[in-house]
């Protein structure tokens, strides 16, 4: 190892006192106090959950320190400004496959983005990328999306793009868990190259797998948010009296989490009992040109324990899908029992209980009724149920939570249960993918004790897929399986000595090298060689530091979310078309012109007079006449198949009684079910009847009827017709302005919240105002790009004249998209579920702009709460600016005062956004 | 196709509902508070309507004509100059402007006619028609009762009685609580199945499912059942408790036959549910989705506005939508008292979109499980 490990007694790279973390009443970290060696490699141990990962992220800075101390590279962390200042030394690596990466990005675009945060330019942000992927033998794959890439490689990559900026201080959360044998040996050995040649570099990782351990400089054992015990592999044997790491583990843990502490001892199988069970004949399964599983063939006798190992991605799953029916092969058959599989055949399903990799059942059902469902869908007989369910419970010991909430067991217990419910109709076969991964060692060796006794005692066939070599050890036959095609099918033993190794995990990585083809795991291993020189050390200052404001990563945000965007087509749809789209529903949609009204006329006088009656009505340009009306009946029947919106009724002797200067009323019936339309019908009616009567008047009268009068001239200013579409077109689009851009901005945070990749906000020296400005920026180009479509769809389209200064309009837009995508962001700085922040601001925004803003009601006609929200929001303001200009011949004089009014919320909302917004995990 | 799982997988989805506080609450307040709401805000035709005065007469009649305008259909009213009228209609600070002209009093006792101008504002549709028919009463009401002593009779005796049917009083609440109970169904009945489902995907339960002994056509009857009975149970209650006895809105026709109908509409809106969300692959998705799907349907169907006010092309499209036709057989049921050899054409044409729907639904749903 490097000397500076060897330096015994230097200054640790990060000390921990009395560190305690707790998430609501959990408690994951436990009153800690440990020195962390620098310059070595030191291993956190320990099954899942018990705070390795809360401990690793409190070490990078990535969450809020609760009680306690961390002090990384002599400063505390607890102080912004250390922070601030180390963040460019250290790298951290979060747990799951590609957790900091963004997945729709390729490998060259993630590693670019990590870069330029960290302030490289141009070239030697591409000097880097050739030698870091020259290094870890990804040169090949440079332009592929990291969602595309295998478990080993994602692993890769997120390490490059940790190593990026040359850390002191490398940080790795669990990066080999679901990675198969070469590739978590390769990137040991990456790992290796890379301290000989940065011997300063003090690396900590956290690891499920003991045999890994095995080779680190110095552990720290972890249960329950304790530690247990530190020291080198060499120290914890001694002291536990054990011959590898696991068992020691498991002695060092206190006597009520030790299990009944016996190995697990599978006894021999029976012989003679050689019905075959399962059996795949040239099995073949292509997705495209991707040939996931390729000529697979194996046979299976009743009652063997059938271990599949392999890399993640190398096709175990499809395999597995293939045999239970989810999947047809492509070519090639699978037989259960002698009989094809076919997916329609229910029966060959119910001999056949399946565990799929992830956990799968009912969150929202208890143990209980999760039993009871899958009986009753399987089938078996009503009276059988309640004793079987008991027997299960009884066998898989899950007495005590048989009302609990799965959610809220761990792990272990939860595999049981699936476990039991795969069982509950009795297979003859289970096919487990994967059961125990992320199983501490105690529980994983309670459900093989389990697992070896339904093999052995009711002679039920297990075909299992796992990546622990301990565990494919206890299996009767195991499958190596690599890029879709089975290496080797044979004895745990057999295989390891067929290739003279030791152990099984070198058989393992022989046969995947030979498989590969290349002798050295890693391509550019020699090429390896020139990572250390590293010549731009002396050349650039490694470390452009966090504090101050660098437009580099501001736009290297933005450059990250426009191709995010690019990648995500309904995302983009909603971006790009949902603006236009909409505008065409509301325009075209929400029409208050009411026109083409239907008519009839019971007319039971049929004279002159009562026909010029009826032809004012069908001569006006609202009302349209259909057949007249027959009886009362008719009107009721006609009125209610909404066929006529207006009756009218003309008594009989309707033209004499008028001669005769008798009263006399004519009858007018309408649809009152809508009423804002049935105020305008009475409106048009009354005005109808009214200039009949003033124009016979006159006939009869002259002038004299016109004494007393006066006339009322309406001059309907800025839309003379009266057209919704002038008045709606301008007001539609302040309001989706408004809602998309908000809703878009709000999920490119909560998105990041939700999918993990917020951590890197966390821990890159990226300020919340290069990264809100960043994430603004291709928003904004977006929804001025939506502003000129939707003007152009106006004008255009709608035939809306654009009167005033189409200049001044896009200005005062410009102005409004800011504040509207700031105030997107403002609503994610609170809620972290994407679905929650969409509807939160589709509210948020709507109900003060449909409400406050003067779209309907002008804001001078508010009274209350409602008025000041209006004089604040920037959407009254630009719906007076946009009305202004389409309507009413605005300049820009007159758009001063609203751009003024939307300026002051621009930095108002990104100040607040600034404030709220979290630089670390709380 | 085994109806007793069908069953057994319905009760799960039940279950599963039951345990989901969100759902919960968004059923509840769909079916409650949110028909409450959306119905009394609903404006009256006109409602503190923005008036500015030009009093140029200064006479007693002017003043009579300004004390005229008052709450809740108008604000009050500001007295001012013509060139101060200009600047604030621009500003979009009244939507109506009435300028009186000098010797209007004395013009209209002389029987000279005179003419008062009335500005409007007329990108403010919602109000500039009704309103500027409301100012005209109220200024000619103040006139004719002013000279009222100085006039002959010289109108002709002719009445009109106009009687609005269905809602005689034309209150807005009834046609609004009726549309949003509609609205909540067409809304629920998407979200609940298509969300269910997602969960489902997110959570690896629907693949569990599928090495059991169920079938495609099974799980989404199974969805479809469920979530239909809670909206239909929703509606019901809606109609009953809030709609007919809380708010006191009457109902014209039979609930029943309204339910029926309900039932034909939920059956297509969860296929087409169970279709968006093979489509979305996560919930956000689902959600943008839905934006874009739902948002059209409410709006071109006739819920919010005639669809006869609706361009030619617009209404021959959205009779391919389930709602257009729910819209029209709930309103002929509901407001006219529509009986069955009414709406039965709309039955139908529900009944055939909601089978193509659910066929379409299970050809991708079952693709989507491959």
């Amino acid at each position: 190892m490097s000397a500076a490990a060897a330096a015994e007694g230097a200054a640790p790279v990060a000390t921990v006192a009395g560190l305690s973390l707790r998430y609501g009443k959990t408690i994951a970290l436990d009153d800690v106090t440990l020195d962390i060696p620098a310059g070595r490699m030191v291993g956190l141990i320990g099954p899942d959950g018990v705070g390795k990962s809360s401990l690793l992220s409190l070490l990078a800075g990535a969450r809020v320190i609760q009680d306690g101390d961390v002090r990384v590279l002599n400063g505390d962390m607890g102080m912004t400004a250390h922070r601030n200042r180390v963040c460019p030394r250290i790298a951290y690596m979060p747990q799951g496959l590609g957790k900091n990466l963004y997945p729709t990005l390729s490998v060259e675009e993630n590693l670019d983005f990590f870069g330029a945060l960290f302030g490289h330019d141009k070239a030697e942000r591409e000097r880097r990328i050739t030698d870091l992927l020259a290094a870890t033998g990804m040169s090949p794959f440079r332009k592929r999306p990291a969602a595309k890439l295998s478990g080993g490689m994602k692993q890769k990559l997120g390490l490059c793009c940790a190593l990026i900026h040359d850390p002191d201080f490398l940080i790795l959360d669990e990066p080999t868990t679901g990675v198969d044998p070469l590739s978590r040996r390769q990137f040991w050995d990456l790992i290796d190259r890379i301290r000989e040649d940065r011997p300063g570099m003090s690396v900590i990782t956290a690891t499920a797998y003991m045999e890994e351990a095995a080779r680190f400089d110095w552990l720290v054992a972890m249960n329950a948010g304790e530690v247990l015990a530190t020291g080198t592999t060499a120290e914890l044997l001694a002291r536990t009296g054990e011959s590898n790491l696991d068992a020691a583990f498991i002695a060092l843990l206190p006597d009520e989490d030790r299990g009944d502490g016996a190995a697990v001892v599978i006894p021999p199988r029976r012989n003679g009992d050689d019905e075959i069970a399962i059996e795949a004949e040239h099995l073949t399964q292509r997705f495209g040109d991707f040939v996931a599983v390729d000529n697979v063939s194996f046979r299976i006798p009743k009652g063997e324990i059938f271990g599949f190992l392999g890399s993640n991605g190398c096709g175990k799953t499809t395999t597995m899908k293939m045999l239970t029916g989810l999947l047809e092969p492509t070519e090639g058959r699978a037989k259960l029992f002698g009989h094809e599989v076919d997916a329609r055949d229910m029966r060959t399903r119910r001999r056949v209980g399946f565990m799929s990799q992830a956990f799968s059942l009912y969150a929202e059902l208890t143990v209980l009724q999760n039993l009871a469902l899958h009986a009753k869908l399987f089938e078996m007989e009503p009276e059988q149920i309640p004793g079987r369910i008991e027997e299960m419970i009884s066998r898989f010991d899950l007495g005590d939570v048989r009302d609990a909430l799965p959610e809220a067991l761990p792990l272990g217990i939860r595999q049981r249960l699936s476990l039991a419910v795969a069982m509950i109709h009795g297979p003859e076969i289970l096919i487990l993918d994967e059961p125990t991964s992320g199983v501490d060692p105690v529980a994983r060796n309670g459900f093989w004790r389990i697992l070896a006794e339904l093999s052995r005692k009711d002679g039920v066939t297990i075909f299992v897929s796992t990546h622990f070599m301990n565990e494919a050890e206890w299996c009767d036959r195991i499958s190596l399986m690599h890029a879709g095609k089975v290496l080797v099918s044979d004895t745990a033993e057999a295989i390891t000595k067929s290739r003279g190794c030791e152990t099984l995990e070198d058989a393992f990585i022989v046969y995947l090298e030979e498989a590969i083809g290349e002798p050295r795991p890693e391509p550019a291993a020699e090429a390896a060689a020139s990572v250390p020189e590293r010549p731009h050390q002396a050349v650039a200052a490694p470390h452009d530091g966090g504090g101050g404001f660098s437009l580099r990563r501001l736009l290297s945000y933005s450059r990250l979310e426009s191709l995010q965007l690019q990648r995500d087509p309904i995302r983009l749809t909603m971006a790009l078309i949902g603006s236009l789209l909409l505008m065409v529903i509301i325009g075209l949609g929400i029409n208050m012109d009411v026109e083409d009204l239907t008519f009839a006329v019971l007319d039971r006088d049929q004279s002159t007079t009562s026909r010029d009656y009826i032809q004012d009505i069908a001569g006006s340009r609202y009302f349209i006449e259909k057949p007249p009306l027959a009886s009362y009946d008719d009107i009721d029947a006609r009125m209610r198949a909404g066929e006529i919106n207006l009756a009218i009724e003309i008594p009989p002797g309707f033209a004499a009684d008028i001669a005769r200067g008798r009263d006399v009323e004519v009858g007018a019936w309408f649809d009152g079910a809508n009423p804002s339309r049935a105020n305008t019908v009475q409106g048009y009616v009354q005005g109808i009847h009214a200039s009949w009567i003033m124009r016979k008047a006159r006939e009869t009268y002259g002038d004299a009827a016109l004494a007393g009068s006066f006339e009322l001239v309406t001059r309907f200013r800025y839309n003379p017709d009266v057209k919704s579409v002038v008045a709606m077109v301008p007001a539609v689009i302040p309001m989706l302005l408004l809602m998309i851009p908000a809703i878009l901005t709000t999920l490119s945070v909560a998105r990041e919240k939700e999918l993990g990749s917020i951590i890197n906000f966390y821990v890159t020296p990226v300020t919340r105002l290069e990264f809100l400005l960043g994430k603004q920026l291709p928003y904004i180009v977006l929804a001025m790009l939506n502003f000129f479509l939707m003007t152009g769809m106006a004008v255009f389209f709608f035939h809306v004249p654009l009167t005033g200064s189409f200049f001044g309009l896009t200005l005062a837009a410009l102005i409004y998209v800011t504040a509207t995508t700031a105030l997107g962001f403002l609503v994610s700085v609170f809620i972290t579920s994407q679905v929650a922040a969409l509807f939160a601001t589709a509210m948020l925004t709507m109900i003060p702009a449909v409400s406050y803003s003067g779209l309907i009601d002008p804001v001078t006609s508010l009274s209350g709460f409602g008025r000041v929200i209006g004089e604040i929001y920037p959407t009254t303001w630009f719906v007076t600016a946009a009305r202004g200009s389409f309507s009413k011949a605005f300049g820009i004089a007159e758009l001063i005062e609203p751009m003024l009014a939307m300026g002051i919320a621009v930095p108002v909302i990104l100040g607040a956004c600034t404030i709220f917004l979290k630089k670390q995990a709380r | 196709m085994n109806l007793k799982t069908v069953w057994n997988l319905g009760i799960k989805e039940l279950r599963g509902l039951w345990r989901d506080p969100i759902m919960l609450v968004l059923i509840v307040y769909a079916f409650s508070l949110s028909i409450w709401t959306s119905s009394n805000a609903a404006p009256e035709a006109l409602t503190n309507a923005a008036i500015g005065i030009v009093d140029e007469d200064q006479s007693h009649l002017s003043s009579r004509i300004t004390a005229a305008f008052y709450a809740p259909y108008f604000v009050e009213p500001q007295m001012m100059t013509t060139t101060q009228m200009d600047a604030r209609m621009d500003a979009g600070l009244d939507t109506f402007a009435l300028n009186i002209p000098n010797d209007f009093e004395r013009d209209v006792l002389a029987g000279k006619s005179p003419a008062i101008q009335l500005n409007v504002d007329a990108t403010r549709m919602s109000q500039a028609f009704t309103g500027s028919g409301y100012i005209q009463q109220i200024v000619s009401a103040e006139v004719s009762e002013y000279v009222a002593g100085y006039r002959a009779e010289t109108a002709l005796p002719v009445g009109l009685a106009l009687r609005a049917r269905y809602n005689p009083s034309l209150d807005p609440k009834w046609f609004g609580a009726i549309s949003s109970v509609i609205q909540s169904i067409t809304m629920l009945s998407l979200v609940l199945t298509g969300a269910a489902l997602i969960r489902e995907k997110e959570h690896g339960t629907v693949e569990h499912l599928l090495v059991m002994p169920v079938t495609a056509a099974e799980i989404m009857l199974s969805k479809i059942w469920s979530m239909g009975a809670v909206v239909l149970i929703g509606a019901t209650f809606a109609l009953s408790v809030v709609v007919q006895g809380v708010m006191e809105v009457p109902v014209a026709g039979s609930v029943p036959l309204f339910l029926l109908g309900a039932l034909l509409m939920v059956f297509a809106m969860t296929a087409l549910g169970i279709f968006m969300a093979t489509i979305a692959g996560t919930m956000p998705q689902f959600a943008l989705l839905m934006m874009l799907v739902l948002l059209p349907l409410q709006v071109l169907s006739g819920a919010m506005t005639p669809r006869d006010s609706m361009p030619q092309i617009i209404q021959d499209i959205m009779l391919a939508a389930p709602n257009t036709h729910f819209i029209i057989l709930s309103q002929s049921i509901l407001f006219r008292g529509a009986g069955f050899d009414v709406v039965w054409p709309q039955f139908l044409a529900l009944l055939v979109i909601g089978s193509g729907l659910f066929w379409l639904a299970l050809r991708r749903f079952r693709k989507f499980l491959r």
